[in-house]
């Protein structure tokens, strides 16, 4: 046994990946499916927000635009929730270990989108800092999550576009649009800071995910590298990141901000966010409501493999 | 309701290959659940070509897939790791010899 581990090691050690069904530590397979089921409930979710908007899109262009991004995002959960099996899990598990509130989703997704200009704001901020974790991780060392994630950050990038294009029409429309656009960043600007997680000093599972290469920078590193990419866009479309103590170091090329209230974060994730129990309530429902769908291919695939078998005799 | 009728029948696992252009060929992309191989080609045109990924896909059943296994992969390869005479590179060429 311990020459398999040894093996294990010597593999992350090396910056070399691993493969499904080589040996692996217990911890390492429960950690990869704990952060990719959590990953994959993220995007499926992720399209509760964006799809509130769908029906009052502002014109077909952006209606069109919106349905393919949602779409992408019920992609994204598919190729996780594939990445996760590949540890030997089921898919049908942890969907129902997620309406079970017993897995979590990014608790970005419980603050409601409530005018159009958020759909800019989630696309910018939202996908904008789900870019800044996700690049790194196309460079995990479990394969099949690399891989996927890399497809997935192809795909990210039109989303942070098209909510910056939302945004900058906004800011460039009327006095009403520009303070809508405003108004929206005033709110999702501290839930995208909590994106990256708690501060390093209090994360509890960021240490060993670092030395086994799952994790390559640490939260407040990566949330850092968000604040000095995203202020300057703020700039560009003439409306103010909410945050007195902003002020940028010349020395550094950094800007210094001001940390979220990590105490807001830990409610949200307790289940106590403003959105929470709708969000899971929408899922269940729809699960529920799709349960006909799934018997009924089914049943077809059942009939025509017994065709297909009566034809062969 | 019970539990057992309430949770949807397990669907097959497909893996999925795609050719990306003509001229290349397939390459596994990933994998999904699908009821039956015409489902799976659907679903694996909607969620890995949206862009334009491929010409060609290929769908199959996961459980006909033969692997070997990663537990004896030193042993399983070890017949090519000695025959290094089969590369070109292990062959001394006389300087000045072309087209060889």
């Amino acid at each position: 046994m311990l020459g398999v581990m040894d093996s294990f090691q010597a593999t992350i050690d090396a910056d070399g990946r691993i493969e499904p069904r080589d040996a692996m530590p217990e911890g390492y397979r429960k950690t990869l499916i704990r952060q990719i089921a959590q990953h994959a409930h993220s995007e499926i979710i992720g399209m509760q927000p964006e799809g509130n908007w769908i029906s009052r899109a502002p014109s077909l262009r952006r209606k069109a635009i919106l349905m393919a991004k949602v779409q992408d995002e019920a992609g994204h959960g598919l190729y996780l929730y594939a990445a996760a099996e590949t540890l030997g899990v089921d898919r049908a598990d942890l969907l129902d270990l997620l309406h079970a509130g017993k897995q979590k989703y990014s608790s970005i997704f419980n603050y409601p989108t409530l005018t159009w200009a958020d759909i800019g704001a989630i696309g910018w901020l939202v996908d904008g800092a789900a870019i800044v974790n996700q690049v790194p991780l196309c460079r995990c060392s479990y394969g099949p999550y690399a891989r996927a994630m890399v497809r997935v950050c192809k795909e990210e990038s039109f989303h942070q576009r098209q909510g910056f294009e939302i945004l900058h029409t906004l800011c460039n429309g009327t006095p009403a649009q520009k303070e809508m656009a405003q108004d929206a960043l005033n709110r999702w600007w501290w839930p995208s800071l909590m994106m990256f997680g708690p501060p390093d000093a209090s994360s509890t599972h960021s240490e060993q995910s670092m030395a086994w290469g799952i994790k390559r920078h640490s939260n407040d590193e990566l949330r850092q590298r968000f604040v000095d990419m995203t202020v300057p866009q703020a700039d560009v479309l003439g409306i103010r990141v909410p945050d007195d103590e902003l002020t940028y170091d010349e020395a550094t090329g950094r800007y210094s901000f001001t940390q979220p209230d990590f105490a807001e974060l830990y409610e949200v994730v307790k289940g106590n966010g403003p959105c929470n129990q709708e969000r899971l309530a929408h899922r269940v429902k729809a699960h529920e409501d799709g349960a006909w769908v799934r018997e009924a291919a089914a049943a077809y695939a059942e009939k025509q493999a017994k065709k297909m078998q009566g034809s062969a005799a | 309701m019970t539990e057992g009728a309430k949770r949807a029948p397990i669907e097959p696992l497909w893996e999925v290959f795609v050719r990306s252009r003509r001229g290349l060929s397939h390459v596994h992309v990933g994998s999904l659940h699908a009821p039956d191989a015409t489902m799976a080609l659907r679903n694996a045109r909607d969620v890995y070509t949206r862009r334009q990924e491929g010409v060609s896909i290929w769908v199959v059943p996961a459980t006909d897939i033969t692997a070997s296994s990663p537990d004896e992969k030193d042993e399983f390869f070890d017949p090519a790791a000695d025959k290094v005479y089969r590369h070109p590179t292990f062959y001394q060429v006389p300087e000045g010899v072309e087209h060889l």
